[in-house]
């Protein structure tokens, strides 16, 4: 798919290296798939991944990637990729502080960021998060939890070279005024959305996406509407 | 008229008053162009201190929203020398560590093993660690400022970037409180901050308006009335409002007197440029009554008018119009730092009172007001 009008577009916005990338999507129109893309790009590129999982298990991924020609496994076993298992978050024992989980997650992120910068490899440092609107239910709702750990990875993308791509779900957050959604549009440097196409269903084509660079060094801003084949 | 803006904050207070305010607000739909314009005060405000030309020793950057590093890469591109600015600016970095993460992670770290913590050594960065208490951040910010050198009574600027950030750790009032309490500190000599007002409910950028003298708002170019918000997917719309953006400012006077300027604002490189609109008149467009009249001036008229010398300015005669600017603007002032505005007066009349009989030279002001405008020339005056 990502010979098509995705492809090309995501790659044109992720030419400027955007430190902080928010996917949006709806119901209608995963993007899913951006993650996976942006995932692929990364491990080729020669840099390191730390994947939050929250919506799937390592195995979906891993059956996905080697669909597209990439062995998870193996970036995972060569130290490239290292995948934080957190369907169960926060678990450990119950009853603890929310935010101390948010502390002991970003601990983990840190030590492997630190570990990568040290490594004689140290190409670009990518955090992915799949998918913010699930890490939000499992702080029960606390945003300003989430928010906290987001403002600290973010911190990471300016001091130790590494990018933070999140995925969001757009269409939670319509009926609020003020929510998660909003908070992350500010932080973006790069949003990406996929929407439904305007004109309804067609056979072949699923869906749009569109790109928002907000960096705030880009002196050009360029926009573009590329459609989605899947 | 950020120049405007920009003025007053440098002018700074009076003895006896609370320091002049500054809110600029910006919502996501020119979301960029707020922030930006933000830096842009803040370096303006920063070189203004660096020369001198301000009651301001200087300038104490809370940064919330955005790592240190941007200021000083938007100062140096602004060609603020290095030098100057570790003497003038001291910045108060709630970005790095806001709640003491790090921290506690090289602690833990170094219990177990030496490894070499990544921090940032510089001098005028300091570290600030418990964004979530507020008496602690005011007494920070206050040492910030005591930190410069000079003699007498040091003033500095405060600049908050962003005040939406500290809302998400702390109450609406306890933050009123710290600005209220920083406005009235004796040594503050102006104070601004931004405020993304989309992201919280109306009634608090309103709380945080009424504290401040001034209200800068950053609003998109283009709304589109109907929707009265983006439409997903119609990018012209968009693409316009990332380099455009209308600059609306609200400042009141010391009588209580209120202005409304308006400017654009445009993206130029890594700064924004502000282009004071022919459609100035836009904002009084509503108030004033349809006429058969032109009231307005066209622009070659406009350029005649400001040509004019009037009688009771100097008449060139081959000396440069000197427009008086702030406090210490004038050549002389450059070669001896030591001269108050006053001093500088009195000897720009000298050699000419040497020369002649007595006469009285006028020094135009750099206020926006022109001579022979409507406005009465003596409302400045506290009677």
């Amino acid at each position: 798919m990502e010979e098509y009008g995705g492809g090309n577009l995501l790659s044109e916005a992720m030419g400027s290296g955007p430190r902080v990338v928010v996917v949006e999507d709806c119901v209608e129109a995963p993007a899913a798939f951006v993650l996976h893309l942006l995932l692929k790009r990364a491990l080729a590129g020669g840099g390191a991944v730390a994947l939050l999982a929250l919506a799937q298990p390592f195995s979906h991924y891993d059956r996905v990637l080697r669909k597209m020609g990439c062995n998870l496994s193996l970036h995972r076993k060569n130290g490239r990729l290292h995948f934080f298992d957190l369907q169960a978050f926060p678990g450990g024992p119950k009853g603890g502080a929310i935010c101390d989980a948010f502390f002991r997650l970003y601990g983990d992120i840190q030590r492997v960021v630190d570990a990568n910068r040290i490594a004689e490899h140290a190409g670009q440092f990518t955090v992915m998060i799949d998918d913010v609107s699930l890490l939000e239910v499992a702080a029960h709702g606390s945003i300003d939890d989430v928010l906290d750990f987001l403002h600290y990875c973010v911190t990471l993308t300016s001091e130790m070279n590494c990018s933070l791509v999140v995925l969001i779900h757009e269409d939670i957050y319509s009926s609020e005024r003020v929510g998660l959604l909003l908070h992350l549009r500010y932080i973006a440097d790069l949003v990406i959305r996929a929407a439904p196409l305007s004109t309804g269903l067609a056979t072949d084509v699923h869906g749009q996406v569109s790109s928002f660079p907000l960096l705030v060094a880009l002196a050009n801003i360029m926009m573009r509407v590329g459609v989605l084949h899947l | 008229m950020a120049e405007a803006a920009v003025r007053y904050l440098r002018d700074g207070r009076l003895e006896g008053e609370h320091a002049p305010a500054l809110s600029v607000s910006g919502s996501l739909q020119c979301c960029p162009l707020a922030a930006r314009a933000m830096l842009h005060v803040t370096a303006a405000l920063a070189s203004h201190a660096a020369s001198g030309k301000s009651q301001a020793r200087g300038l104490v950057i809370v940064a919330f929203d955005r790592s240190p590093q941007v200021y000083l890469d938007f100062m140096r591109r602004r060609g603020l020398d290095p030098n100057t600015f570790n003497r003038c600016v001291r910045i108060l970095d709630c970005y790095s560590d806001p709640i003491g993460w790090k921290q506690k992670i090289q602690s833990q770290q170094h219990q177990e093993s030496s490894v070499e913590p990544c921090s940032m050594d510089k001098e005028n960065v300091t570290i600030f660690r418990s964004v979530k208490d507020v008496d602690k951040l005011m007494c920070s910010i206050i040492d910030l400022g005591r930190g410069f050198e000079g003699e007498d009574k040091i003033y500095f600027t405060i600049a908050i970037d962003s005040i939406s950030s500290m809302l998400k750790d702390a109450s609406v009032s306890s933050i009123s409180g710290l600005l209220s309490n920083l406005r009235s500190h004796d040594q503050t000599s102006s104070i601004f901050w931004l405020i993304h007002s989309d992201l919280h409910e109306p009634k608090f950028s309103r709380a945080f308006e009424c504290l401040s003298t001034m209200v800068a708002s950053v609003e998109p170019a283009v709304v589109d009335s109907v929707y009265e918000e983006e439409i997903p997917g119609n990018m012209s719309f968009l693409e316009k409002n990332y380099s455009n953006a209308k600059f609306y400012v609200r400042l009141k006077r010391r009588n209580g007197r209120v202005k409304h300027l308006y400017e654009e604002l445009h993206v130029e490189g890594n700064d924004v440029k502000f282009i004071s609109s022919s459609v100035s008149a836009e904002v009084n467009q509503n108030l004033l009554p349809k006429v058969q009249f032109n009231l307005e001036l066209s622009e070659k008229e406009r350029s005649d008018r400001a040509n004019v010398v009037l009688p009771f300015e100097h008449q060139g005669k081959g000396e440069p119009i000197r427009i008086y600017d702030g406090r210490r603007s004038l050549p002389e002032a450059q070669q001896d730092p030591n001269l108050t505005a006053s001093a500088i007066l009195d000897e720009v009349k000298l050699p000419k009172s040497a020369t002649s009989k007595g006469e009285i030279h006028y020094i135009r002001d750099s206020d926006d007001e022109q001579p022979d405008s409507d406005e009465d020339p003596d409302d400045d005056l506290d009677i």
